[in-house]
């Protein structure tokens, strides 16, 4: 399960989301989605802190955010 | 692992019409989301009337009436008094409120009608190609004002926030905007607050959202974030311009 | 049942409560002002909800919404008024809403005057608004058929989810006359809307809507729309009177029918056999029964109060196989039975040959 997962294929490649992204590590991939558009995509999964500024900012509902349980 | 932010239920799966980076996509989540948290997309009636907007009945998984340029506030009105116990909102862009709706929404907060109304100002039509609206700024071109809106012919930007403040039946009136993730949380406070007020049954509540127009404004998405900051906001100061407190004063 | 003398605009508002409806959105316009003025007091009574609003538009698209949420709703206006309705209820048509809409016309064009006419048949009948949509239009003549019309609009309008249009006129709207009520116990069943904006709850998200982007659905929701005009056909309503060995029919609806019966009696007592035939319903027109009722007749003359509209239909529907002549006042004026009687013996004595041309 990632952290921030992102449905490509709804991104218009607008690119709001990696301003948003206070640990900037959204970035827009390199091949094309369904729509001919360069997706927005997060590789360093491991770097986000699942604050969700990037879903915040995202006008098409691409992005999913998820958190670790805290483990006691 | 738990999801923490995801899509509303109170919108559909569609993927929206509009245009890259163009921030009524933000504003329809937040709307979504207020009515996910207030438990009240079951009894929700929305109003689309002509615009970019229009097509709003595709994305709120809720009962939905589109309406004709400009008369939203009335059908929601007639809406709101079939039923009263219902949530009814209109979501309305600038030409359609400011302009050939000027009055209908006057008279709905006038009546204190008891609902909420999401108004996008965007600052041009969008939908019909980049006409000046009344929400225009000095000097911005636009495909009616190709040398740039000049006062001594098309007058001056409508501030309908501070207009509306001033009557009595609107009890909480804000504008906001979306540009970064924090204007988006406060902007998400304030539709949260007018919808309160309606469960409540307080009165008449708006609130005015600053969105983008990257394509009638010629910009990128990002750009067009930086415009409506340098130029918009200078213009249409953002915050609280009515609120009860004040009204019960 | 009791008979009480009253107001044709006051007649009409009782009626429409007695038929269930329990909103209404309107805005003063004379000669109807007494149809709000008398729902502003009665409505509240019935736990209903009367609504001036800041315009006509406004009002019509307050019953756009109150008929989208499944509501019995109805709105009054005059000529002016409807005019600035049009849209609002093109699109009503548009998004298949049941409501009623009565118009009181007065004399126009444009602002015209307060007196009663009948220049607005054209709009009410050809659509005044855009695109192609028909209502439903009653076309009363005295109060107690107002009075009996209303309960049949409201249903028609349910069950065919379209707006119905009483066409009345000043003198209709503002003549009192004795009229009986059906009884207050009966409650009116309304019909049952699940395609109505309540609040999706249990159930998929209903959308009123006449927007229809994709052009190959528009024209199949245009073919819907006129499938309906045609089932409407077996709602024609008319009244013949004394056409069975009329030589010459008048034609004539509402206040002009009136006055065109009394002219029939006159024309009777100097041994002219004369009848006349009265569309109740204007749309859908009774075709059959207006021919039935001309078929021995040598000479057709309408009696309008405007410049000439409902005889086009007349010559429309007979096929030219008659000569049809018009005879109207307009601007408020009232043709007199007089002048009516001496139209017929004009053309009585103008023999059968007579081309179909106008006059006044």
């Amino acid at each position: 399960m990632l952290k921030v997962e992102f449905d490509e294929d709804r991104c218009k490649g607008c690119e709001l989301c990696t301003d948003a992204c206070p640990k900037k590590i959204v970035i827009m991939a390199d091949h094309f989605n369904a729509m001919g558009f360069h997706p927005a995509t997060v590789v360093e999964q491991e770097k986000c802190i699942s604050c969700g500024f990037c879903y915040r900012m995202c006008p098409d509902v691409v992005i999913t955010v998820r958190k670790e349980e805290k483990t006691s | 692992m738990n999801t923490v932010f995801e899509r509303p239920k109170s919108l559909t799966a569609t993927n929206t019409h509009y245009c890259p980076g163009c921030t009524h996509g933000i504003i329809h989540r937040l709307v979504a989301e207020v009515l996910d948290e207030l438990g009240v997309q079951e009894e929700t009636i929305g109003v689309s009337p002509v615009g970019c907007s229009v097509l709003a009945y595709n994305y709120f998984d809720i009962d939905m009436q589109e309406a004709a340029h400009g008369r939203a506030p009335a059908v929601a009105t007639g809406i709101k008094r079939v039923h009263p116990d219902k949530i009814v909102f209109t979501y309305q862009g600038d030409g359609d409120l400011a302009s050939i709706g000027a009055a209908e929404i006057v008279h709905a907060a006038a009546r204190r009608e008891n609902i909420t109304t999401i108004f996008v100002n965007n600052a041009i039509y969008g939908m019909t190609g980049g006409q000046m609206a009344p929400t225009t700024l000095l000097g911005q071109v636009s495909t009616t004002s190709p040398k740039g809106r000049d006062s001594a012919i098309q007058g001056y930007p409508l501030r309908v926030a501070e207009m509306l403040a001033t009557i009595e039946g609107a009890v909480y009136i804000a504008r906001v905007s979306v540009h970064n993730p924090q204007e988006v949380a406060k902007a998400k406070k304030a539709i949260k607050t007018a919808f309160e007020l309606q469960v409540a049954g307080r009165g008449f509540t708006l609130v005015e959202v600053l969105s983008t127009c990257p394509t009638n404004w010629g910009y990128t998405p990002k750009e067009a974030l930086k415009w409506l900051v340098d130029n918009m906001i200078p213009v249409y100061p953002l915050g609280v311009k009515k609120s009860l407190e004040e009204a019960k004063g | 049942m009791t008979k009480v003398l009253m107001k044709g605009n006051e007649a009409l508002a009782e009626a429409a409560v007695r038929a269930g409806c329990r909103y209404f959105f309107g805005y003063p316009i004379t000669p109807q002002n007494e149809i709000p003025q008398y729902l502003s007091k009665r409505l509240p009574e019935v736990g209903g909800v009367f609504l001036q609003a800041e315009s006509e538009i406004a009002a019509i698209n307050m019953v756009y919404g109150a008929a989208g949420a499944g509501a019995r709703v109805m709105t009054s206006s005059s000529s002016p008024g409807i005019s600035l309705k049009q849209e609002g209820i093109t699109y009503i048509a548009g998004a298949e809403l049941p409501c009623v809409i009565v118009n009181m016309q007065r004399g126009g064009p444009g602002l015209g005057s307060i007196q009663p006419a009948q220049s607005d048949y054209f709009q009410s009948v050809k659509g005044g608004g855009h695109g192609d949509y028909k209502l439903l239009v009653l076309a009363p003549a005295t109060i107690q058929e107002m009075v009996d019309l209303m309960g049949k609009a409201f249903d028609l309008a349910d069950e065919y989810r379209n707006p119905v249009m009483i066409l009345g006129d000043g003198i209709l709207g503002q003549m009192m006359e004795g009229v009986e009520f059906p009884a207050e116990e009966t409650p009116v069943t309304l019909a049952e809307k699940p395609w109505a904006t309540t609040g999706a709850k249990g159930r998929k998200p209903n959308v009123i809507n006449s927007l229809f982007l994709d052009p190959v659905e528009l024209e199949k929701h245009n073919h819907h729309l006129q499938r309906k005009y045609d089932r409407m056909a077996k709602e024609v309503m008319w009244e013949n009177y004394k056409t069975d060995d009329a030589e010459l029919v008048l034609v004539g609806y509402g206040s002009s029918a009136r006055i065109a019966k009394a002219a029939v009696d006159l024309a009777r007592t100097q041994g002219i056999k004369a009848g006349l035939f009265r569309p109740i319903t204007l749309f859908p027109f009774p075709k059959e029964a207006l021919q039935e009722a001309c078929k021995n007749a040598n000479h057709v003359l309408t009696v309008e109060m405007s410049m000439g509209q409902l005889v086009e239909d007349v010559r429309y529907n007979l096929e030219f196989k008659v000569p049809v002549h018009f005879y109207g006042r307009c601007g408020g004026m009232v043709p007199t039975t007089r002048a009516v009687l001496e139209e017929i013996i004009r053309w009585i004595k103008s023999g059968k040959e007579e081309s179909n041309e106008h006059s006044v």
